[in-house]
């Protein structure tokens, strides 16, 4: 079980270390000037040359590489070209209103698909399930930026009950946090939860012809009793997985939600530096992007250990 | 109907959040407070050493003063300077400054800090518009309250430069941190950033003149044109301080909470064209190009109509301003005769345009209206600003391209034939340097004929002027209708 753990902690080492190489070639090869985009029109050649001097861009890939993979070992990210502020405490700022969205829109896509894909598994030969799995149909073609229009359209423009946009940290005003998240998290989580309906349905339905869920209901639990005791814990397994390969979905949902609501998340971060080509930026977003799917990976897997004790052994 | 909408939405938000329908959307926190969109967000608030509109938007006239500013005809009037005269050689500037004026760290402002000020530009500023004050040669401190500029040679353009960021004024006890720490003479201070959402602005309290009627002013940072609207529309904000997305005008001019109020700006949406590379390098060529283009169809599809057609790079708030729209009218015939005659027949010329909005309808348009005269385009969208400014503004590397130009009085920009509009004329670059040393008078006089001889060039093609529109809560009033300076002047705005 250690061995095992930590030969998936080498590996996540090793992925974020060729991330972080090929995020920072590919903003090498990346057209534009950040010195010409920082200084704009009318730049002349003695400032572009002393811009790029003082951004360091006019050195050596290979030296420039390693000045900022070594600042991001020890925490320091370095300093925006476009704003002059460290980029770190920016990012964990950024990170901490993305966390919150997709932790929201996950629970909105929790709450909806755990009931309705259990439901619609046990009624599979009803009408009533058909017709949950065919909402789950039209829920997953519908894009979260649209579900975001549409919800903007209904709760903030014509009823002008919740906000259109913007962001109040919870800290400052929590009221105003929650009523600001809840379209966000909507828009996030109706889809993904339509997505993961169609997934807990079919991992139900599988444990429901399972010969332990008969033994079960043979001595005597009804249906809903033996599902509950013995099947929910078995069909979680798939489910997790899907979660976990899901977050990667919902982070890049996040980028575009977070334009539509106006959220000062890490997405609306990246956008924006791309377009400055604020290089340094971009790789330290990309690379806290690049580590944190990996990390859901790696908890996704120890935790497959957890749920199901068959895996332990190996 | 409308019923129904509200059970099934409460129903949905009910089940969905167990959040409590029925509250008010309002952010606005009181009657003296004011919430204005913005799309573009400042990267910093130090516009000494990073470049674009966005920072002395937020900043100039608000935050930092200068000795005068832009009214919204575009005059320039007093502000930190009471008054000021002019020497007959024209080299001499006697600045008389308020009395009482201070700084938001304390410090007074005295001729000392105009010194400061103005010697600083040319020793630390790095954006490329600090060239305009090469042209001071020392700054004398006659007394507190009186500063003396002597410029090597006469400049008009100058004076007028000192209305833009240029002009600002600093303390050198408040220039350790610009980038995030702005202190100015202005009626408001900076009081709090939130980063990719806004900026507030509180009154100072120590201000010098009038008190602007809000005390706080919340700048909200919303780059979807969509969720800008829509930010009004739910109460989110009380003003949209240019709107980027035209359809959406009659929208708020059908409803009475709101008020659409539309001038000027100095922004040409300009056809550029490579003057310095064949087959534009033919003025038959650029002319055909400027007769093959039907202007007003073109803004009625790229602006929704709105915009003035000036057919020149003079928008109507400069005192030399005339009407040249129709110097070369549309005329499709005429473009087709000129191309056979400059034996410029199956042309094929890239059309290379940033990824904006505007610049791809009208894009769209030109390429269907030079296909119509036998002229092939191909549009190649390039990612704004990084791409398009290297490539085409940097390497000139392009045939045509569209863009705004929105700086003022940027008609000079044709006497620099390194310039990418590759343009090199001498009687403009001698004009231009005339205008600038002489009398106002001779400078209107002589601007004109700048105008003029580059609207006979067709050195490019000038395809509308981009308008100003301002929409607001019914209950705003006091706004610069033309947007002629950098700043979006927030001192002048009241309930009304």
């Amino acid at each position: 079980m250690t061995a095992k753990v930590l030969r998936r902690v080498a590996i996540f080492v090793v992925s974020v270390l060729v991330a972080s190489i090929v995020v920072f070639l590919f903003m090498a090869v990346l057209p534009g000037d950040p010195a010409q985009v920082a200084l704009g029109v009318n730049a002349t050649p003695e400032l572009l040359a002393k811009t790029r001097a003082e951004f360091g861009i006019d050195r050596p890939l290979v030296t420039q590489y390693f000045d900022w993979i070594g600042g991001v070992l020890h925490g320091d990210f370095g300093r925006s070209y476009v704003t002059r502020d460290s980029i770190g405490p920016q990012l964990l700022d950024r990170l901490g209103v993305t966390l919150w969205l997709v932790g929201a829109g996950m629970l909105v896509a929790l709450v909806i698909a755990v009931p309705a894909g259990t439901f619609a598994a046990v009624k599979h030969r009803k009408a009533s399930g058909a017709g949950v799995s065919g909402l789950s149909q039209i829920g997953v073609a519908i894009p979260a930026f649209l579900a975001g229009i549409i919800l903007v359209q209904i709760f903030a423009v014509q009823l002008r009950w919740l906000p259109s946009g913007g962001w109040t940290p919870p800290d400052q005003n929590a009221g105003e946090f929650v009523r600001g998240l809840v379209l966000p998290a909507l828009s996030l989580g109706l889809v993904q939860g339509a997505v993961l309906t169609r997934y807990v349905r079919s991992a139900v339905l599988d444990t429901l012809g399972q010969d332990y869920l008969r033994t079960a209901r043979s001595k005597g639990l009804r249906p809903g009793q033996a599902l509950v005791r013995h099947g929910l814990r078995n069909a979680s397994v798939p489910v997790v997985t899907v979660l976990g390969l899901q977050l990667a979905t919902l982070l890049i949902g996040a980028v575009v939600v977070e334009r539509v609501f106006v959220l000062p998340g890490l997405g609306s971060m990246l956008l924006d530096a791309v377009a400055a080509r604020d290089l340094l930026t971009v790789q330290g977003i990309v690379l806290v992007l690049v580590a944190g799917v990996l990390l859901v990976n790696f908890v996704v897997d120890v935790l497959y250990t957890v749920l199901d004790p068959r895996l332990r052994g190996s | 109907m409308k019923a129904r909408l509200h059970v099934l939405a409460a129903a949905l938000l009910l089940v969905a959040s167990g959040c409590s329908a029925g509250s008010s959307a309002s952010v606005s926190a009181g009657p003296d407070t004011l919430s204005v969109g913005f799309t573009a967000e400042p990267a910093n608030f130090d516009f000494t050493r990073t470049d674009g509109a966005a920072i002395p938007q937020a900043l100039l006239y608000n935050v930092y003063e200068g000795l005068v500013k832009l009214d919204s005809q575009g005059r320039v009037v007093p502000l930190l300077a009471k008054s000021w005269t002019i020497s007959p050689d024209r080299k001499t500037y006697d600045f008389q400054l308020q009395p009482g004026v201070k700084f938001s760290n304390g410090a007074p402002f005295t001729a000392e800090d105009v010194k400061f000020s103005l010697l600083r530009v040319k020793t630390d500023w790095t954006i490329s518009i600090k060239s305009t004050m090469d042209v001071v040669d020392h700054v004398d401190v006659v007394a507190p309250d009186h500063a003396r500029v002597v410029l090597s040679k006469p400049s008009n353009g100058w004076l007028f430069s000192l209305t833009s960021r240029l002009g600002a004024m600093f303390s050198p006890s408040g220039v350790a941190d610009l980038a995030t720490k702005p202190v100015g003479t202005g009626p408001y201070v900076v009081a709090a950033r939130k980063r990719g959402d806004s900026v507030v602005l509180k009154g100072n309290p120590a201000y010098w003149g009038r008190k602007p009627a809000y005390s706080t002013v919340v700048l909200k940072y919303i780059k979807d044109p969509t969720a800008l609207n829509n930010a009004l529309s739910s109460n989110g904000i009380d003003v949209i301080s240019a709107i980027t997305a035209p359809d959406s005008i009659p929208q708020f001019q059908a409803d009475d909470r709101f008020q659409v109020v539309q001038g000027t700006t100095n922004s040409e949406v300009t056809l550029a064209m490579n003057n310095a590379r064949a087959p534009l390098n033919d003025v038959r060529v650029r002319q055909a190009l400027t007769y093959a283009i039907d202007r007003k169809a073109l803004l009625d599809t790229a602006w929704a109509g709105r915009g003035t057609l000036i057919g020149s790079m003079v928008p109507p708030t400069d005192p030399w301003y005339e009407d040249l729209a129709n110097v070369h009218p549309f005329d499709p015939g005429r473009a087709k005769a000129m191309l056979t005659e400059a034996g410029a027949t199956n042309l094929n010329l890239r059309l290379r345009i940033p990824n904006l909005p505007y610049a791809v309808s009208a894009a769209q348009v030109v390429q269907s209206q030079l296909a119509d005269v036998g002229v092939r385009t191909t549009i190649e969208p390039l990612d704004f600003p990084a791409v398009w400014l290297k490539q085409v503004f940097t390497d000139h590397d392009y045939d045509l391209s569209i863009i705004q130009h929105v700086e003022a009085r940027d008609i000079t920009t044709f006497g620099k034939p390194k310039y990418y509009w590759g343009y090199d004329s001498k009687r403009v670059q001698q004009l231009l340097a005339d205008a600038d040393s002489g009398t106002p008078e001779q400078q209107v006089a002589d601007m004109k004929q700048v105008a003029r001889q580059l609207n006979t060039d067709a050195a490019a093609d000038w395809l509308f002027l981009f308008p100003n529109v301002i929409v607001a809560k019914a209950k705003v009033g006091g706004f610069v209708r033309n947007q002629v300076s950098e700043s979006f002047d927030l001192t002048g705005l009241a309930p009304r």
